[in-house]
């Protein structure tokens, strides 16, 4: 593997200018001429507006421009879309309302912008946006899916009757009711998938710039995936056509999901500096992002597992309403159904599985994917009802999942996903190894007679990743292809660019990328610079989400990186007179195998270039590209065991230990590997104990600051014991499966049922906080 | 942010002379209230008058029975200093729990008094304590300053120069934080007086502030110890109650507070 190689543990190449505050983010670009945006925003959840008046505010000083909703409209600015088809079981498509990017009549959730202002400073364009008057009516509010569902409720959209977007069915019913009658035992549980906010560091941002002769835009933003950006922004919402439009995503300080859509602000800002001719920037403040960064998970839950007298899960039924706030965000219908339901067979050998999802609006944040994106709503439901099995069963809990484990590979799940490899038994072996699960007892009866209350935890979690093969998606309904791009540039000295469709905001890619090159051709990784973000430079991408840029963005690079040796190979050989076949690559050398004969890669690459000596017919040049498209989703695994210790006076959980075995296939830097589980933890261990949004009845957001929404902290979270087995994906060249998201997917479970087990009470909610573990001990 | 002016004053007395001309003017302490409510335009005042640079209003001193803690003296002096650690371990270590190393740098205790957060820590201390809070006009005892939520006796413009705090036979402090704001979900500060007497108070828990808990005071007053308390009720009636903590909770949290609190001052 060498020192930089595949496996190597290498130093991120990119925090030195991170901790050295020299990164370069969408905020600390400055255009000549640029003016700044201030969005007004609806205070109600759910009101007509009756009318704005601008007037004021266009005699301000500094204002440039006042716009709003209805000006979007006339100027025929696309609706916002929603990217994925769900066909409910009547088949009937999905009852999708009109998201417009400014609020024309009608304001369907707190913090949606009915106009904005532009002015030269951004404290003018406050001031300006203070002399704003906007009249509204206000309407009753739906405020949680429960109200959404009431028969009477009031109306969010007239496409959408009783608030429902899709009901939408997967598995065999009639098999999986016979499962349930013919059951030995049936375990049951309600189940409330809390609602997060992402908050990623960076708020998001956007600065747009028209130049009038040329007709073109470019677009500075937070993204993903900035050429879906430019693909959607040009296809759907009339900004410009795409060869018009750039779309640059510099340094993105993380999205977890968030900064995947297109929101209506980057509409906004482009549509606004062709009206205003002045680049326009945005930058959101923390209140804004709770206020209008999609939320994530946000279920209500009724599943029941089926046993036979062996205690063998004979089959499984999920009920589950998913809330999609006000509107349908971009990937927001695909969330509650295929990125779900399908991973509801867990580890285990299910024989049949059915679930019901219906999709509700109500008077909230739009909520689509975030860190695990309806995988960890699965796994949550799958782990809590095994927990509760065991308990009702009075069998162990380990024991109880090794005896259900799928062991045999490739196996075709009742749900859609066909798992290719996988050893569920040795991960669940590597976690209670290191936990001392069979000390536990003694050390549970040892706290009690201290007057503490010990529990512990199991959580066997799957997840589908390197998502995803274009051609299944698209028969599901996705309305993109899923594959990436990639291209390979050796320069004429022999130094590499790596052009790529993903987006590196936190993963490390310009460090893990490099480390394929080295791997490949055993040259320094300070030889290899990584080229990401930018649709002038990078042909097609489809960005980084689904814990997809290692499984398919660095396969896409391998492959350019095949095209790139086949053909250095030829120019070695041509020059050192010997056989393509005889050439080998080894510490940046091209060599005559078995002999002392070499060509330096800078040489080989010079020769590319100059074109003075190459094989007949050979174009010049040393550059080469690769779309790749992946065969099957990955199937990342683990089990994860925590033990806690709960307060019964004040309800307060501490960790005694947290174990994560996981099995990712290949590791390339196993040092980031590391840093995305410890993050996944947190954020999945934040859901457990600590992060929950909360409206009130009339639809306004409580936790809308840090004051109020509990974010995890480094003190509230244990230090992580890690460990990896591995089987390697068998569906890429590399072996990878992908880790990003695994933390996130998998802790929940693993701390609420440490807990439940510890205070004997099975009922609690998410995140359970310390009032509520404290009501579940005392009633 | 709206525009305004910032003075920074060397003496109480001009502070209070320039606090008088502006129209609409506030004294600034550590800033953490004020600051974040003008950048949200909750607040515009026409001054802001800056008391953490007057010299006179930092420092502590002992004096013969007790120590007096200036106004503008950082959590974190309070927290590191000599004289409070060895007067009343309690009042330090109550210190060391507000915020992070980054507030208790700017924060001062005159801010947090004059503020009166219904969950802030140092009314707990001062109230229990019997302190006495002393401003350029006059001195005034605990038991009349906290007049509520995020209210006071100090009347418009006076400015707090010092809090003196009598030596305690034993004192304690025990703080159960809000999970999001590290506020005080429920603190509970327990003091006992060379004479005899016990004063507690629980901060974070009433909807009209900081509050004395009688029951509690005439249990550990007929028996200073934690089990002295297990039999008594706090009722929930007037608790705070919102998304982290309910009213019963916090009654509970206000006896277990008090009970860890009094294994603290031993």
């Amino acid at each position: 593997m060498g020192v930089e190689g595949i496996g190597a543990s290498v130093v991120r190449k990119e925090d030195r200018r991170f901790i050295t505050g020299k990164g370069r983010y969408v905020d600390d670009i400055k255009l000549v001429g640029m003016t700044h945006a201030h969005f007004i925003r609806s205070p109600h959840a759910h009101a007509k507006i009756k009318s704005i008046d601008t007037s004021e505010a266009m005699k301000m000083p500094g204002v440039v421009g006042v716009l709003t909703g209805q000006q979007i409209v006339d100027d025929k600015i696309g609706n916002l879309i929603c990217g994925w088809a769900i066909t409910s079981k009547d088949g009937t498509g999905m009852k999708m309302g009109a998201w417009p990017a400014m609020a024309p009549e009608t304001v369907r959730f707190v913090g949606q912008a009915v106009a904005v202002v532009i002015a030269e400073t951004k404290n003018q364009a406050r001031d300006a946006a203070e002399a704003v008057v906007v009249n509204y009516e206000e309407l009753p509010a739906v405020p949680d899916i429960r109200a959404a569902i009431k028969p009477g409720a009031p109306q969010l959209h007239p496409e959408a009757p009783g608030n429902v977007i899709y009901d939408w069915v997967i598995g065999d019913e009639g098999a999986t009711d016979a499962a349930f009658k013919s059951a030995a035992n049936v375990v049951s549980l309600d189940i409330t998938n809390n609602r997060l906010v992402p908050n990623a560091m960076e708020p998001r941002a956007a600065i747009a710039e028209y130049n009038e002769p040329e007709e073109h835009f470019t677009l500075y933003t937070t993204s993903q995936n900035p050429h879906v950006a430019r693909l959607v922004l040009s296809a759907f919402y009339n900004i410009a056509q795409e060869h018009k439009l750039r779309v640059v995503a510099p340094d993105v300080g993380g999205g977890f999901g968030s900064k995947i859509f297109i929101y209506p602000e980057e509409m906004v800002a482009l549509w606004a500096s062709k009206k205003v001719g002045r680049p326009v920037k945005w930058t959101g403040d923390r209140t804004e992002a709770f206020l209008t960064d999609a939320h994530g998970r946000d279920h209500l839950t009724k599943a029941e597992m089926a046993f036979d007298k062996d205690n063998k899960v004979t089959g499984l039924r999920v009920k589950t309403y998913a809330n999609l706030g006000g509107y349908m965000s971009l990937f927001s219908s695909s969330v509650p159904t295929y990125l779900y339901a399908t991973l509801l067979s867990g580890q285990y050998n299910i024989p049949n599985i059915f679930a019901e999802v219906i999709s509700v609006y109500t008077n909230t944040v739009p909520v689509d994917a975030y860190r695990g994106a309806g995988r960890p709503e699965a796994s949550f439901v799958v782990e809590r009802l095994m927990e509760t099995a065991a308990r009702q069963l009075k069998v162990d809990p380990a024991e109880l999942r090794r005896k259900n484990f799928i062991t045999q590979f490739p196996h075709q799940t009742p749900v859609i996903m066909a798992y290719d490899i996988g050893d569920f038994g040795a991960s669940l072996d590597a976690a209670m190894k290191a936990i001392d699960y069979a000390g536990f007892a003694a050390r549970k009866a040892k706290a009690k007679s201290e007057g503490k209350l010990r529990g512990i935890g199991v959580s066997c979690y799957i997840e589908a990743c390197g998502i995803a093969p274009s051609k299944a998606v698209g028969s599901l309904g996705a309305g993109v292809g899923l594959w990436e791009s990639a291209e390979v540039r050796v320069n004429p000295v022999g130094t590499i660019e790596i052009l790529t469709g993903s987006h590196s905001h936190g993963q490390g890619h310009e460090t893990t990328f490099c480390q394929l090159i080295a791997d490949r051709l055993g040259v320094p990784i300070s030889q290899v610079s990584i080229v990401h973000g930018d649709t002038d430079k990078v042909q097609f991408g489809m960005g980084t989400y689904g814990s997809r840029s290692a499984a398919v963005g660095l396969t896409a690079i391998l492959k350019a990186m095949e095209k790139v040796e086949a053909k250095a190979k030829k120019i070695a050989a041509h020059q050192l007179e010997a056989s393509e076949n005889d050439i080998v690559i080894e510490n940046g050398e091209f060599k005559v195998a078995g002999t002392d004969k070499s060509l330096a890669l800078p040489m080989v690459a010079l020769a590319a270039y100059t074109a003075h000596n190459l094989p007949d017919g050979m174009e010049p040049g040393l550059k080469e590209g690769a779309f790749y498209d992946p065969t099957n989703f990955t199937f990342p695994a683990g089990a994860y065991i925590c033990e806690m210790e709960v307060d019964a006076a004040t309800g307060k959980s501490s960790f005694v230990n947290f174990v994560a075995a996981d099995d990712f296939g290949r590791l390339i830097n196993p040092m980031i590997v590391e840093g995305q589980v410890h993050g996944g933890l947190a954020q999945g261990i934040g859901q457990a104990l600590l992060e929950g949004v909360v409206y009130d009845a009339s639809g306004q957001l409580l936790t809308a600051s840090f004051m109020d929404y509990t974010m995890p902290r480094a003190d509230d979270l244990p230090s992580f014991k890690l460990s990896h087995t591995t089987t390697l994906c068998p569906g890429n060249p590399l072996g990878v499966k992908g880790c990003g998201e695994a933390g996130a997917i998998g802790a929940s479970a693993a701390v609420i049922n440490a807990i439940t087990d510890a205070i004997g009470n099975n009922k609690l909610e998410m995140p359970a906080t310390p009032d509520r573990v404290w009501h579940a001990i005392h009633g | 942010m709206h525009q305004t002016t910032y003075h920074r004053p060397s003496s109480v007395d001009e502070a209070a002379s320039l606090f008088a001309k502006g129209s609409d003017a506030k004294y600034l302490a550590g800033g953490h209230t004020l600051i974040p409510v003008m950048k949200q335009r909750l607040a515009s005042p026409s001054d802001v008058i800056d008391l953490g640079k007057i010299k006179e209003l930092i420092g502590v001193e002992a004096t013969g029975d007790g120590i007096v803690v200036k106004s503008a003296t950082t959590h974190y002096d309070v927290a590191s200093s000599e004289t409070v650690r060895k007067a009343i371990p309690a009042l330090a270590y109550l210190a060391s729990l507000i915020g992070d190393p980054a507030v208790r740098h700017r924060g001062t205790i005159g801010g947090s008094l004059a503020n009166n957060d219904p969950a802030a820590d140092y009314p707990a201390a001062v109230l229990a304590l019997g302190a006495i809070v002393k401003t350029n006009k006059r001195s005034i005892s605990a038991d009349d300053f906290f007049k509520g939520l995020f209210s006071t006796a100090l009347e418009d413009g006076e400015i707090i120069t010092a809090v003196s705090f009598p030596v305690q036979a034993k004192a304690g402090y025990a703080k159960f934080n809000h999970p999001a704001s590290r506020f005080a979900l429920t603190g509970v500060f327990v003091a006992k007086t060379p004479a005899g007497d016990v004063r507690v108070a629980a901060t974070g828990a009433s909807q009209s502030g900081v509050m004395r808990v009688g029951a509690i005071e005439a249990a550990l007053k007929a028996n200073w110890s934690a089990g002295a308390i297990d039999a008594v009720k706090i009722s929930a009636d007037g608790l705070l109650n919102d998304i982290h903590g309910t009213a019963d909770y916090r009654a509970n949290l206000v006896k277990v507070m008090a009970q860890r609190a009094v294994q603290a001052a031993g």
